[in-house]
């Protein structure tokens, strides 16, 4: 591993704790900032958005990050298709802190991840078990997210993907040593990782949930069940008050074990995102690239 | 009320570290200290520094605009300044530089303002423009350093000890009980600028 990759490890490890929102413009950037994010995820339009006009869905304009990186000093993140390296090669030009090769966007390649060891700048991919997040993470990537439902405002697909997580890597620590080769295999990972994951009870980056937090007692939950931080989509500025709830969901995340204070967030929030029960949805973003 | 005798100096063993918990890197902090063998605990609100004897305090790395933000709402700003005030010592790394800084070059914001430093946010660039180097740290030598979108004091007061310069920019310095990294001792696996922090700070 070479001193980029620990770089861009380390970056991840600075957002911990923290609140990434989605944003689609510079004001609403500036509302995120004020009110508590830790970066700032730039994209044309918010995944309920996305779902709702269908279509082909791309990286975003780079003028429009360039203004969200001007308007905010907190780090900006944007997202490419999965496999599209050469939207990855555009947003590392316009100097983007964190790529997103993201599930939510159409998929250029139906078979190969960027290689994302060919970057300077790092990745974030999402995983709904171990074994996709071990292999993104031996593509490079150097932090990982759940792949919870984009846009649906139904939690209960991060959920599953954190508990399954959690309890893939509970396993391989339970494993005698020889037993890990054919985990590996099981995994189709590479063993070195599958050692990490043994020998240190965790992924080898950080990794945070995503899809479907709506709600302060959303983010709490998430944090309690082993994530580091959360990215919040539609949730925000789908809401009645963006600010309002914006800041109480970064409060919960710093206090994610203090019942009593979340029930204080928790209060006259305006209306949380109408969304989608994950039933009544007809794409399932979370299975496109494993 | 942090100045103990000069046996618990030599050593880190006795004392009890707070380690601010908002957001960022503090976990990495926690870990740098038990390794040292002194204890510690989060500050995560008011509550955590309730009958708490604390021999220093630690402000980590992370973004400086949410860590400064909670300090407000979630009422710690008042009894940190104050803790600080009094003398108990102060560490802070990257964002925790820019917290304990009185100016900030370009951000209006400001925060405990203890240190006589002014700051330069980003100072470095975006993440492109993060790096690992190793420096010299005055008493200390050569030393590995890891910057993140890091910041460095762009000027000082007379009364501040510049320790480290990278580039021609300060990057470490010390005022009385006060100490400030513009880079990340919490994230490499030498321990030197911690045990520096609990003997002379």
């Amino acid at each position: 591993m070479n001193d980029r990759y620990e770089l861009n490890k380390n970056l991840a490890q600075m957002l911990k704790g923290g609140v990434i929102m989605d944003v689609t413009n510079p004001d609403q950037a500036r509302i995120a900032e004020k009110a508590g994010a830790c970066a700032v995820m730039a994209l044309e339009r918010i995944p309920a958005d996305i779902r709702a006009a269908g279509g082909v869905s791309r990286m975003s304009d780079p003028k429009m990050i360039k203004e969200i990186q001007i308007a905010v000093s907190i780090p900006v993140m944007a997202k490419v298709r999965i496999g599209h390296f050469a939207e990855a090669q555009i947003l590392q030009a316009v100097e983007i802190d964190y790529i997103d090769e993201s599930e939510v966007l159409s998929p250029a390649d139906d078979k190969y991840h960027i290689d994302k060891m060919k970057f300077s700048v790092p990745f974030v991919c999402g995983a709904k078990d171990l074994g996709e997040a071990l292999r993104r993470i031996a593509e490079g990537a150097s932090m990982i997210r759940t792949k919870g439902e984009p846009g649906t405002g139904d939690i209960v697909q991060a959920v599953r993907h954190m508990r399954m997580i959690s309890q893939q890597i509970r396993r391989l620590q339970n494993q005698r040593e020889d037993e890990l080769f054919h985990a590996a295999k099981e995994l189709q990972v590479p063993y070195e990782l599958v050692k990490y994951v043994h020998d240190y009870g965790k992924l080898p980056v950080v990794n945070f949930a995503a899809g479907g937090i709506a709600t302060p007692a959303d983010a709490a939950l998430m944090m309690q069940l082993g994530a580091e931080g959360v990215f919040v989509g539609s949730g925000i500025f789908k809401s009645g008050d963006p600010g309002r709830r914006a800041e109480a969901i970064v409060k919960a995340v710093t206090n994610f074990n203090n019942a009593k204070l979340l029930a204080s967030l928790s209060e006259d929030l305006g209306d949380a995102m109408v969304g989608i029960n994950e039933q009544e949805i007809a794409l399932l973003m979370a299975e496109r690239g494993k | 009320m942090s100045r103990r005798s000069l046996c618990s100096w030599q050593n880190g063993a006795n004392k009890m570290i707070g380690v601010l918990a908002l957001q960022g890197g503090f976990i990495e902090h926690i870990h740098a200290l038990d390794r040292l063998g002194t204890a510690a605990f989060e500050i995560r609100k008011k509550a955590d520094l309730d009958n708490k004897s604390i021999d220093g305090l630690i402000l980590p790395g992370g973004e400086s605009t949410v860590i400064g933000k909670l300090l407000r709402d979630l009422d710690l700003f008042g009894p940190l300044q104050k803790l600080i005030h009094h003398g108990t010592p102060a560490f802070g790394t990257c964002a925790g530089l820019i917290l304990l800084a009185k100016a900030i070059a370009n951000d209006p914001n400001e925060y405990l303002s203890a240190m006589d430093i002014t700051a330069q946010r980003n100072a470095f660039g975006r993440q492109l423009g993060s790096f690992h180097t190793s420096g010299h740290f005055a008493g200390l030598g050569k030393i590995p350093m890891t910057f993140i979108r890091a910041p460095f004091i762009a000027a000082a007061n007379d009364s501040v000890e510049i320790l480290s310069e990278i580039n021609g920019h300060a990057v470490a310095a010390k005022q009385g009980h006060i100490l400030v990294t513009a880079f990340h001792p919490e994230l490499t696996e030498d321990l030197s600028v911690h045990r520096f922090f609990l003997e002379n700070c």
